[in-house]
């Protein structure tokens, strides 16, 4: 029987009300009276010397305020990098400026040039039109290998070569890994491309800056997932203002999927330009614009090996990576190749020895970032490719193959230095073939095939790492910052609670998934509690949302802080009721004393806290007011089991999803009905990649999918019902909810089943094709019949 | 964009007379041109629309030529000519999608003549006639190229007179993107011969088929132009298809298209 | 600039707007009806869609000039007269049809678009029509379900929840 309110209810949202009646507060909402606007003159080639910028027939014109260049950000600050890797020979990464605007040299298209300050919008850019840009034009560098070759045009001149860093992980296993691969009965090597992608959430960014001159405050509203993370990085690294002098806000965001976690030149020089000309300025991003202007994701070129022994057990993997920086570094983007894609090279398998070797590479290209599952779709993918190619080549069940070297006992500690708490992979594997109808998939083959078409059915596995993540283990990874989360519970005088939290939302209903875990701890409905998030003025220092950390860390947070707040609460039941704390109990909203009929509720003793009259004063403050950091032990391990039916159109090369499962085990769960909203979405975004969409640059640089016409976003006709399920439950160990996150899974495990079933449908075609690269669109599934 | 004076007439003559002012364009639904100005790639001093001139709007079949304002939407051809040239209102019922089919028209879409849109192959596929507040155009000589057209400076595209085929039907596979033809055929079966009209494919937009044209004319049927192909040269080459992979394209589409023609 | 009168949601609603003015913008900036989003600059992702004379328009693709006279629906003026949800948000919120809620107006106003044209469509008709709406949350899924649940139609056989 399904609850009804609290853990493990399908509450219906509440935030649906604002968004379904056009009542949200979006950035580009919010209007601030006298507001300048501010166009971004942003440069048309990849790779240039700027010789000269004359704006000033452009400051001349009707309604300008101020045209900024790089020489007005002389002495601030550049936007900083969050994460510092460390190269296999233990030096520190190369590491260039990132200007907010272009100094010397513009290095991608879309680099922001110049910016007019106008009171409108169409007078800035007309005054755009204005500024005479002097610049020469230089080689670009695209294609990765290209970029870290002998003699190599330089994205940075300063640096010692286009290299970020080349790291070995781990690196001491190097030579065992080698070894391993030497004395292998049998070894499949396979080379693919990880698409570089566009996260696209729907609502473009938005910065609006303000600032109020008699206090020196700077207010920053933004389109983010972390707004204390950018009051961080922009007040202390970028224009240096303390945080008690700089709020920012991110009220309603219109998703986000990683590309709103980073620090944006956009979002400083908002602020820096609010202060400069006293004046709100606003900036709402086109979605051209976009395109040029946020950070993209993925972007791997990788040769992964898998070494097996007579018994087709796993021995040993081994992979070599080139991972594409673009031209700066992203806020977390040298994290995302190593870190959160080297620590999952072991997948679901009791791989013994592994070596994961990435060297990432400056381009003249957009900054790359996480992008939604970030580093972890780009492991399972080649993992799961690899050894279905495995399976193909020594004509084994790929179902099979995987579960004999599955992971089986646990906690299991990885040779790439993570520890999996929990898991079950072959009740996830046995979940998912309850739901596939495997026997049944030669007869629906034989249909397909009577009707001219082919058809496959691809399987795999997954295994991400998520609630991220424990601070003391990614400081010694190179994290700049730490990445636990925090949460202020306050009780109201009459018994009702606000949280406020540093988890952020932007699509993933903490306003009613939050309030579900306080009612049930408490036993008071869920309409007595309100979410209080995204705006630093009012919410406790907190890292955001990203990385399926919400309810495995800001949620553990708010139960800490809870917990303080239940713990204060029986003290003072204890007192009124003239009993002995250790006999309190708090169920159903009220407080009783173990064996007897005393009992008092909820609301009351909350309003002897704030009307301390008969109270141990004492021994206790009055008021009801907790606040938590929580900064979770380990990563969590969310595992699935997902499958992929594709039908193909040979005459067009057209690929068709017919069905989708996923099965899943998230741990605990708190809200069915949004987890499995998240499970669609994520699928939705892996599909998408391995079927539609792909971001392309042409070899001189220039953006060749720059709006929808170009890069294909998956619409409702491209994709099925999927058919998800979560009952494998294995609890985390080391968090108070047994939680493990569910926001990334789906775009993780969906790409390798898509593929995987259709190089099943190309070769149940007689086709010599082992692999094909996404996105698998017409054209290229055509050629490869084709060739 | 820029800014412009909006001026709508409610008539062809007070509309042709607008567009003899400097930099005036026409302004039909809007779908490509407004898109199109918000990239600032285009200037006009003044955007006279049409789609307020009652004359210019509305579907009607008579002495087997079905008569489209040059200012009906897609929708409302789409609904009005189900029942006399069926392969024409599925045409229309898949360009852009059901919003953009209210405001699009099919003036607008022949004037731009998009070498991806679907309208210009059913025009050129049936041997319309474009009718201009000055002229007569057949379409066989209205298509010049990409974007390019036999429309003088000013000239406004009043209605289109599209002959009805005893069966037609258009294929159109998608960029996956845009939703624009990667590829796109309009076939069409007369008494005195088969037009095959093939869009989103040519580097010189919208083109016929005539080998096709030739063996369909013998032998209506899918069958008919097997062992046809098309030459890869002069193909559109870009991220969503090789010339090679679009050529092969006009061969399936062309199929489908006589296999489905009603 | 010229003066514009449309009827809004019911009510007149009036303004001097440039040639070059949206009707989005007319709604968002002018009416400060900002339910009506703007997604993309190429007339595709549909989270602008409103209502002008009962059809489904993308109102980044119109001038507002060519609304002048026009009735005017946006999100804002689906609900009903005292305030709940009318039965298509109703079904969006109970299916879990959203999520950021950006897309969500067009969605809205374009799901009524399709019911009055087709008030029991399949999930195929569904899915062909929300071809100019684009969702990067739902995966599509749910809203695809919430309109079929909206058209009064049984979606116990759409798999999940």
């Amino acid at each position: 029987m399904p609850k009804d309110s609290g853990i493990g209810a399908s509450t219906k949202r509440r935030e649906d009300i604002r968004f379904l009646t056009g009542q949200g507060n979006y950035t580009d909402d919010i209007n601030i009276a006298g507001q300048a606007h501010v166009y971004f003159l942003r440069s048309d080639i990849a790779h240039g010397t700027i010789n000269s910028i004359d704006t000033s027939a452009a400051a001349a014109m009707p309604g300008v305020v101020r045209v900024f260049t790089g020489a007005d950000f002389e002495g601030v600050g550049g936007i900083p990098c969050g994460w510092q890797v460390t190269d296999r020979h233990g030096e520190p990464m190369q590491e260039p400026a990132h200007p907010v605007i272009a100094q010397g040299k513009v290095r991608h298209v879309g680099e922001i040039v110049a910016a007019v300050v106008a009171d409108s919008l169409s007078q800035a850019r007309d005054a755009a039109e204005a500024i005479v840009l002097d610049i020469t034009d230089l080689p670009a560098v695209v294609d990765m290998k290209a970029a870290v070759a002998e003699g190599a045009t330089k994205v940075h001149d300063d640096l010692t070569s286009n290299l970020c860093y080349d790291w070995g992980f781990v690196e001491e296993n190097k030579g065992a890994v080698d070894e391993a691969f030497a004395n292998a009965a049998h070894v499949t090597t396979l080379e693919l491309v990880n698409n570089r992608l566009v996260a696209n959430p729907m609502e473009p960014r938005v910065a609006v800056g303000d600032y109020t001159r008699h206090n020196d405050e700077s207010t920053l509203y933004t389109t983010s997932q972390n707004p204390h993370v950018i009051r961080l990085l922009m007040g202390a690294f970028v224009l240096g203002i303390p945080e008690h002098k700089l709020r920012v806000v991110a009220p309603d965001v219109g998703g986000g999927f990683g590309a709103k976690i980073f620090h944006y030149a956009e979002e400083a020089f908002c602020t820096f330009a609010a202060k400069a000309c006293n004046r709100a300025v606003k900036w709402t991003s086109s979605r051209s614009e976009a395109f040029m202007s946020d950070a993209h994701g993925r972007d791997h070129v990788s040769k992964i090996e898998l070494a097996l022994d007579a018994e087709n057990n796993f021995t040993a993997l081994r992979t070599e990576t080139y991972a594409n920086m673009g031209a700066y570094l992203s806020t977390f983007a040298p994290s995302v190749p190593t870190w959160l894609h080297g620590t999952l090279m072991a997948g679901n398998y009791k791989t013994p020895l592994i070596y994961v070797n990435v060297k990432a590479v400056f381009t003249n290209t957009v900054p790359v970032d996480a992008y939604r599952g970030a580093g972890r779709p780009e492991a399972t993918y080649q993992l799961e490719r690899v050894v279905d190619k495995a399976a193909r080549e020594l004509g084994v069940d790929p179902v099979a193959l995987r579960r004999q070297n599955f992971v089986t006992e646990f906690p299991y500690e990885t040779p790439v230095a993570v520890a999996y708490d929990t898991g079950d992979y072959h009740a996830t594997m046995d979940q998912l073939e309850s739901m596939i109808d495997r026997e049944g998939f030669a007869a629906r083959r034989a249909a397909s095939e009577a009707n001219g078409k082919l058809r496959g059915l691809g399987v795999n596995c997954y295994i991400e790492a998520c609630g991220i993540a424990p601070s003391n283990l990614v400081g010694q990874l190179g994290a700049r910052a730490g990445l636990y989360e925090s949460a202020t519970v306050r009780v109201n005088a009459t018994g009702g609670l606000v949280v406020m939290t540093g988890s952020h939302s932007h699509g993933q209903g903490h306003e009613t998934s939050f309030p579900q875990v306080i009612a049930e701890m408490i036993g008071i409905d869920e309409s007595m509690v309100e979410i209080v998030h995204g705006d630093t003025a009012n919410t406790p220092m907190g890292m955001g949302t990203y990385g399926s950390r919400s309810i495995a860390v800001g949620g553990s947070a708010m139960v800490r802080a809870a917990e303080k707040i239940i713990a204060k609460t029986k003290k003072i039941a204890a007192h009124l009721m003239e009993a002995s704390e250790a006999d309190i109990e708090l169920k159903d909203g009220a407080f009783s004393v173990a064996g007897t009929d005393k009992s008092v509720a909820w609301g009351d003793v909350c309003l002897a806290a704030y009307v301390p009259h008969n109270y141990p004063l004492e021994d206790i403050e009055p008021g009801l007011e907790e606040t938590a950091f929580y900064d979770p032990a380990n990563f969590t391990y969310p595992s699935g089991a997902y499958a992929c039916e594709v039908e193909i159109d040979p005459e067009t090369g057209k690929v068709t999803i017919e069905s989708f499962a996923a099965a899943d085990d998230f741990g605990n769960v708190i809200n069915p009905m949004i987890v499995e909203g998240q499970v669609h979405g994520g699928l939705a975004q892996g599909i998408g990649q391995a079927l539609l969409e792909a971001c392309a640059y042409d070899e001189n640089g220039q953006l060749l999918t720059g709006s929808y016409m170009d890069y294909a976003m998956p619409r409702a006709d491209d994709l099925p019902n999927y058919q998800v399920d979560h009952s494998c439950v294995t609890p985390c160990t080391h968090n108070p909810l047994g939680v493990k996150g569910c926001g990334e899974a789906g775009a993780i495990g969906s790409p390798p089943a898509v593929i995987n079933a259709v190089v099943d449908a190309l070769q149940s075609g007689g086709h010599a094709v082992d692999h094909i690269d996404m996105p698998v669109s017409p054209s290229r599934v055509w050629s490869a019949m084709n060739s | 964009m820029y800014n412009f004076e909006f001026v709508q007439p409610g008539s062809v003559a007070d509309a042709a007379s607008a567009m003899a002012g400097e930099d005036a364009q026409a302004l039909g639904g809007g779908q490509t041109l407004l898109p199109t100005m918000k990239q600032r790639l285009a200037s006009p001093a003044t955007l006279v629309s049409l789609t307020g001139i009652a004359d210019m709007k509305g579907v009607s079949a008579a002495d087997g030529v079905l008569t489209i304002g040059g200012a009906t939407t897609h929708a409302t051809v789409a609904s009005e000519a189900a029942g006399s040239f069926p392969g024409l209102a599925g045409l229309a019922s898949h360009i852009g999608d059901p919003a953009v089919r209210n405001r699009g028209t099919i003036g607008g879409s022949l004037a731009n003549n998009d070498p991806a849109a679907c309208y210009p192959a059913a025009a050129l596929g049936t041997g319309a006639t474009i009718v201009t507040n000055t002229r007569e155009i057949a379409a066989d000589d209205y298509f010049q190229g990409m974007f390019s057209t036999a429309l003088d400076e000013g000239e406004i595209i009043t209605s289109v007179r599209l002959p009805i085929p005893q069966a037609s039907n258009y294929q159109k596979f998608v960029q996956p993107a845009s939703r624009f033809a990667l590829v796109g055929v309009f076939v069409a079966k007369y008494a005195d011969g088969v037009r095959v009209a093939v869009t989103g494919a040519s580097e010189e937009g919208v083109h016929r088929w005539t080998a096709a044209e030739e063996a369909l004319s013998a032998n209506f049927s899918a069958s008919a132009i097997e062992g046809l192909s098309v030459a890869a040269d002069g193909m559109i080459n870009d991220l969503h298809g090789t010339g090679a992979y679009r050529a092969h394209l006009v061969g399936v589409m062309t199929k489908r298209a006589v296999a489905a023609a009603s | 600039m010229a003066k514009v009168n449309m009827t809004v949601n019911g009510s007149p609603a009036s303004g001097d707007v440039e040639g070059r003015t949206l009707l989005a913008s007319f709604l968002r900036d002018q009416l400060h009806l900002t339910g009506t989003h703007v997604g993309c600059d190429t007339s595709q992702c549909g989270a602008c869609v409103v209502h002008v004379n009962g059809e489904a328009v993308k109102s980044c693709t119109m001038l507002a000039a060519e609304a002048d006279g026009a009735e005017v629906t946006t999100v804002e003026g689906m609900a009903n007269a005292d305030g709940s949800l009318n039965v298509i948000q109703q079904a969006f919120q109970d299916h879990h049809g959203l999520q950021c809620g950006f897309c969500t107006p067009g969605m809205v106003m374009s799901a009524a678009a399709l019911l009055k044209e087709n008030p029991k469509p399949t999930e195929a008709e569904v899915r062909t029509y929300l071809e100019g709406n684009i969702c990067r949350c739902t995966g599509y899924h749910n809203i695809v379900k919430a309109i079929m649940a909206a058209s009064g139609q049984d979606v116990g056989a759409i798999a999940a929840e």
